[in-house]
């Protein structure tokens, strides 16, 4: 009778057995004093540096910096994309004039402005957003673009024969065909954004996970460096996640998607 | 059918009409006249030039000489020979599309229609081919065309699935009314269909040829047989034909004055 169950929950933990096991070999390794704890503390230390971090505050005050600026900058940088992958996949003139010039800015790597940034703003918060806005608006753009372009042109003849024009067939047509390309453009662009992130506030910050990690090392705390980057890995498998769900909502229509279920 | 609907105001008229794609002429002067009401069916090879005919007609082409005469007020479907359905769109929403929300009753009543009315909510990913085909027949009818294209509607569908779309074609054309026009390389399926069956040969109208076999038709009977026969020997034989056989019993037509006869 708990058999389905027992199997769909077995099926839910599978993922996590890897991850598991690697933690267990480095407890194991820690333990049995093969690690030095100065390269690598033992699982143990970084879960009680982490216990240490969460009662004082300080990890949900830096988790939610982190947290808002990679949302805020992400929100700016894939609007922005989104806005002009739509001028550019729609009009022949957009295209003309805005793709040559966002193809030369997407061949510069975010980090490579963080001089001239720190230059411009400090670092101020807004350097941190201008950054993770930057490097996200390339890949939605980009997929946006694509998704448009590389729509049916049997569909968009039936629709423009059953007297769809403008606005109905961008909503009942275009947007939903290009939206499989364009979750793609957000979910490159969300992993993006994070280590944008990560490398802003490890250089130039006074708060943040990133910071956080910094900071420990001047005073050689590994075990909270070690902490810091587990929970990069963590935020962005979250944050992955949740666009999958938001994913699966949206395109549920999609025959790849209806065969997983 | 509104007062100003007058069935006769329907009729299309094609004069001398052309098209080229670059160097070559794929229609020579077409001269046709289709009165309202009427189901024709256009075969020939591919590469004739039906397909280019039809999507004259639908307005997705335009022609390059001649004089196409549809009334604005013809409200024209088109079908196609796969189904472009919007995948992401149920199939109740798919056959609503364009309708304005006060008529979207009317799509449930199109897909029961056709039979489908008890997969109005999936999607058209889970529909078998045939199926989508009579999702996409519900979205033409729906709008209740006076001029029905159909472009191939059938031709990627398996024998039987085939035999029963014809059967749904005929019954639902003769419960709505209206003109239609089916491209079609299948002879059988002209002849089971229409009134009325041309024969295009590199862009000119080789044959044209009323099919007055009394419906439902039968296609083992004797007079479909022999209609079928010299429409497929005359489609493979190729232009430089000769004189069509001795008509069939109830055929007793003068082949070259065909074309105003109707």
């Amino acid at each position: 009778m708990s058999r389905p169950i027992l199997s769909s929950i077995g099926q839910r933990l599978l993922p996590w057995l890897v991850p598991a096991l690697i933690v267990l070999l480095w407890q194991l390794f820690a333990s049995a004093g093969w690690l030095n704890s100065r390269v690598l503390p033992a699982p143990w230390h970084v879960l009680q540096a982490g216990w240490n971090l969460t009662i004082s505050g300080e990890l949900a005050h830096h988790l939610w910096v982190s947290f808002g600026r990679a949302g805020i900058g992400f929100g700016i940088g894939a609007s922005l994309g989104l806005l002009l992958g739509l001028i550019s996949g729609l009009s022949r003139l957009g295209e003309t004039l805005l793709d040559t010039t966002l193809q030369m800015l997407r061949n510069i790597p975010p980090l490579a402005i963080l001089p001239l940034v720190i230059l411009w703003f400090g670092i101020d918060e807004t350097a941190k957003l201008f950054l993770v806005a930057f490097g996200t608006l390339f890949p939605v753009y980009l997929n946006t673009w694509h998704g448009i372009r590389t729509l049916d042109p049997g569909l968009l003849e039936m629709a423009r024969s059953y007297g769809l024009r403008g606005w109905a067939l961008f909503l009942h047509v275009i947007l939903p065909g290009a939206l499989p390309s364009i979750m793609v453009g957000i979910r490159y662009a969300l992993g993006i954004a994070w280590i944008i992130l990560i490398v802003a506030e490890t250089l130039a910050a006074n708060s943040g996970i990133g910071y956080l990690a910094a900071n420990a090392r001047e005073f050689l705390q590994t075990d909270i460096v070690v902490l810091s980057i587990l929970l990069y890995a963590l935020l962005g498998k979250g944050v992955d996640l949740s666009v999958r769900l938001l994913e699966r909502r949206l395109l549920a229509w999609h025959p790849a998607l209806q065969a997983q279920q | 059918m509104k007062p100003d609907d007058r069935p006769l105001t329907h009729d299309i008229q094609l004069h001398q009409l052309e098209r080229r794609f670059g160097q070559r002429q794929v229609l020579h002067a077409i001269n046709l006249h289709i009165p309202h009401g009427q189901f024709l069916a256009v075969v020939g090879r591919s590469g004739c030039g039906k397909s280019t005919l039809l999507r004259l007609l639908a307005g997705l082409d335009q022609p390059d000489g001649g004089q196409l005469q549809i009334n604005p007020a013809t409200r024209t479907r088109l079908m196609f020979q796969d189904s472009r359905l919007l995948p992401w769109k149920s199939v109740l929403d798919n056959v609503a599309l364009g309708l304005p929300a006060v008529e979207r009753p009317r799509a449930l009543a199109a897909l029961r229609e056709v039979g489908l009315e008890d997969r109005a909510a999936e999607w058209p990913a889970r529909l078998s081919g045939g199926q989508r085909q009579r999702v996409a027949l519900a979205r033409a009818l729906v709008h209740q065309p006076q001029l029905l294209l159909l472009d191939e509607p059938l031709g990627a569908l398996d024998a039987l699935t085939r035999l029963e779309m014809q059967s749904l074609i005929e019954s639902l054309w003769l419960a709505h009314g209206g003109s239609a026009v089916l491209v079609t390389h299948d002879v059988s399926e002209a002849v089971a269909l229409a009134d009325r069956v041309i024969l295009l040969e590199n862009g000119r109208i080789a044959v044209d040829l009323p099919v007055t076999l009394p419906r439902p038709r039968d296609s083992a009977h004797a007079d479909f047989v022999r209609l079928e026969h010299y429409l497929l020997q005359r489609v493979l034989q190729g232009p430089q034909g000769q004189e069509p056989p001795a008509p069939a019993s109830e055929q007793s037509i003068d082949f070259a004055r065909l074309h105003w006869a109707l």
